[in-house]
């Protein structure tokens, strides 16, 4: 036992030094957390303005003028089009030339009037979650804020009453509505699955192509050695990574966390191990660094999309839902925003622990039976 | 323990259709120091690759140290130390961080003063902090040797060394070489050097995965059978052309500004050296050199089997 800790000491410190010495490889870690947060939590934190807009009205009256214009100069909507043809504002939606339709239907003004509170209806392309959200929370506001302002005369009584028009908002494409909350939480495991598999699936094809992986072989280290000493240095960086996000979703994001630390810190853990140990295998495949690389975004694409990070998870279809299940960022995910989000229970969670375990356990297992010894 | 430090039979090793190794024996006693040679490709490096447990025979079988090469590759591993052809320590990190590396992998105790002796030993004390990658061959090959003999090997097996390496840093690692071997460890050496081959116990010679000869260095030449002239003077740049065609002339070759005429049949030889006339050439035996012998060995095995140049 001791030996093997000796040995694979002597290969943990040997790899951080050349990790430190890798000056582009290791900047890109530690920068790779700052830049994803940058580029994905600003972006959808960041309050989108001017989204492209239809609005489909059925009536022109000076009320209706006047909604229309309190959307236009509130900056989150430009209008591309009006028009009083529901498919023409309905097809614009759906090629996504547009992000809203705002329809206003006949008799509006009138119903108003009379107080039979019409309805306004705000059909939003959620497929892009992040950039609706906040449009469509503030229309309310802004339509209340207009009428209150025009309303005057014989009027000014409705608009004391709340709520004069029902806003309608239906969420097209994404009746889930993901939100920064989630979002930012996930980044945590997409940083983690994309630098830890990347950078260990070079591992052992590095040395294989500078020509070490014959020295290495000749000195008496064992495979299980060689690996958990190849990744240990990288759980390093995990956990700096961590800490970088967990911080930034905090202080930054304002996301709240609401359940227990050592839960989500067990799950990270877990998790990096799993992540490093896929790597690892990917580099016992690879027979060059640029291999290596196509097997992790092999395996990072679908990382992305099926678990449930991009789209919600309950909107996949069947077989979708099947690979998410496999993948440890789908259970990740689910650990940390049941953690963060919902104070949810280590026996809430249990299932997604043991499925990020096994996951692990296989891919030790691959790794080892694809690990020679030999040069054949 | 076993008499032989390496002690192999019938070693047999293929690459999908290609026999690089083809039924080599190696009875090498402890405390030798052995010269490996044969042209480029003839399968040295898979010979000692075999030897040392990092590739598997395809058949035969054989002893390292007294452990079977083809089970107990763990405590070869412990108790050699295998110098490859190609420089295979870490380009990234300094030569003393290298040897830290190996000396922890072997567990060496105390490690800074292990780490020190050595670098004392090999005079690379002043260098220990250079990036291994930036190091001139000579000193690359130093720290190679420095690393995989600080763990006190009993068997060294050092693939061509010195290739590619200047000459006085040639004669210091032979140096070194003659230094661990004083010191108890069995060497074996591949090198093309002549001088190199000079130097060892005995030699074995490799062709096309087969061993063409093995002995002492005077028995090879002797055993050779070889009759050489050396032809020195002016006219000796004219003449090796034709030479080169007379019967009985197996080879010519030049050794600095004189010409080495070799045969095995001293009659035919003596009549071509006598047609070839004696204007401004003046003709004397020599005793065959090594390299004169394994000109001829290298004739006859077909010269470089290299697939891949
Ligand atoms: N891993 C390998 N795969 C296929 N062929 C190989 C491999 N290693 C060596 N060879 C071939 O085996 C032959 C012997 O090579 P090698 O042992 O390197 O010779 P040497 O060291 O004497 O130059 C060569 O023809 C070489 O191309
Ligand atoms: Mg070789």
């Amino acid at each position: 036992m001791n030996d093997h800790i000796t040995r694979i000491g002597a290969i943990f410190a040997k790899e951080l030094v050349q990790m430190r010495r890798d000056r582009l490889t290791f900047g890109m870690m530690l920068m790779l957390p700052v830049l994803q947060l940058i580029l994905f939590g600003f972006a959808i934190n960041m309050d989108p303005k001017h989204l492209p807009t239809a609005v489909h009205v059925e009536e022109q009256t000076p009320i209706v003028r006047t909604l229309l214009t309190a959307l236009r100069t509130s900056e989150y909507y430009d209008f591309v089009l009006e028009t009083d043809d529901p498919r023409e504002s309905d097809r614009l939606l759906a090629s996504g030339e547009v992000a809203f339709v705002v329809s206003i239907p006949a008799g509006f003004t009138e119903r108003l009037i009379r107080g039979e509170r019409p309805k306004i209806l705000i059909e939003a392309d959620a497929s892009d979650p992040a950039a609706s959200t906040n449009a469509v929370a503030q229309a309310q506001i802004i339509l209340e804020r207009a009428l209150r302002h025009d309303l005057t005369g014989p009027l000014q009584n409705l608009a004391a009453q709340p709520g004069p028009f029902e806003l309608i908002v239906h969420r097209r494409y994404n009746p889930e509505g993901v939100t920064q909350y989630n979002i930012v939480p996930g980044l945590l495991g997409v940083i983690l699955t994309m630098t830890l598999v990347m950078i260990t699936s070079m591992a052992m094809t590095r040395e294989a192509e500078r020509g070490t992986m014959e020295n290495l072989l000749a000195m008496p280290a064992k495979p299980i050695e060689v690996m958990f000493g190849k990744i240990t240095p990288y759980v390093l960086v995990g956990a700096v990574q961590t800490g970088v996000v967990l911080l930034a979703a905090r202080f930054i994001f304002g996301v709240p966390f609401a359940g227990a630390l050592w839960i989500l810190l067990l799950g990270v853990l877990i998790f990096v191990l799993a992540n490093l140990a896929l790597g690892f295998t990917f580099s016992t495949m690879a027979k060059s660094q640029m291999q290596a690389m196509q097997l992790t975004f092999f395996f990072f694409l679908p990382s992305l999309l099926l678990s449930g990070f991009m789209f919600p998870f309950r909107g996949m279809p069947g077989w979708a839902q099947g690979i998410g299940e496999v993948l440890p960022l789908t259970h990740f995910l689910r650990v940390v925003r049941g953690v963060m989000l919902k104070d949810a229970s280590f026996a809430d969670l249990q299932f997604d622990f043991l499925a990020m375990t096994l996951f692990a356990g296989a891919a030790v297992s691959v790794a080892m039976l694809r690990y020679r010894s030999t040069l054949d | 323990m076993s008499e032989f430090a390496i002690d192999v039979r019938g070693l047999v090793k293929r690459f999908g259709d290609k026999t690089a190794v083809d039924g080599v024996d190696i009875q090498m006693p402890r405390g030798a120091v052995w010269g490996f040679l044969g042209p480029n490709g003839s399968g040295k490096t898979t010979t000692i690759r075999m030897i040392c447990g990092l590739l598997r025979a395809s058949e035969g079988a054989g002893t390292c140290l007294g452990y079977d090469i083809a089970t107990e590759a763990s405590q070869i591993k412990n108790e050699t130390g295998y110098m490859t052809q190609k420089f295979s320590f870490w380009e990234d990190l300094t030569i003393r961080e290298n040897l830290e590396f190996v000396a922890r992998l072997y567990q060496m105790r105390p490690l800074a003063r292990v780490v020190d002796e050595t670098l004392e030993s090999l005079g690379l004390t002043h260098r220990q902090n250079q990036i291994a990658g930036a190091l001139s061959g000579g000193w690359k090959q130093r720290m190679a040797l420095a690393a995989v003999s600080m763990h006190n090997p009993n068997l060294l097996l050092l693939d061509e060394p010195t290739a590619g390496v200047d000459p006085q840093a040639r004669r210091d690692f032979w140096d070194e070489i003659h230094r661990l071997s004083t010191d108890g460890m069995t060497v074996l050496v591949s090198t093309h050097y002549m001088d190199e081959a000079e130097r060892c116990d005995r030699i074995v010679y490799l062709a096309n995965g087969k061993i063409v000869t093995e002995g002492r260095v005077e028995k090879i030449i002797e055993r050779s059978a070889l009759v050489t002239f050396r032809a020195e003077g002016d006219g000796v740049r004219a003449l090796s052309e034709t030479m080169k065609r007379q019967p009985g002339v197996e080879h010519v070759a030049y050794f600095g500004s004189a010409l080495h005429v070799s045969g095995t049949e001293r009659d035919r030889l003596e009549q071509a050296i006598a047609g070839a006339g004696r204007n401004g050439v003046v003709w004397h035996e020599v005793r065959p050199s090594l390299e004169d012998a394994f000109i001829a060995l290298m004739a006859e095995a077909g010269a470089d089997q290299r697939v891949h140049a």
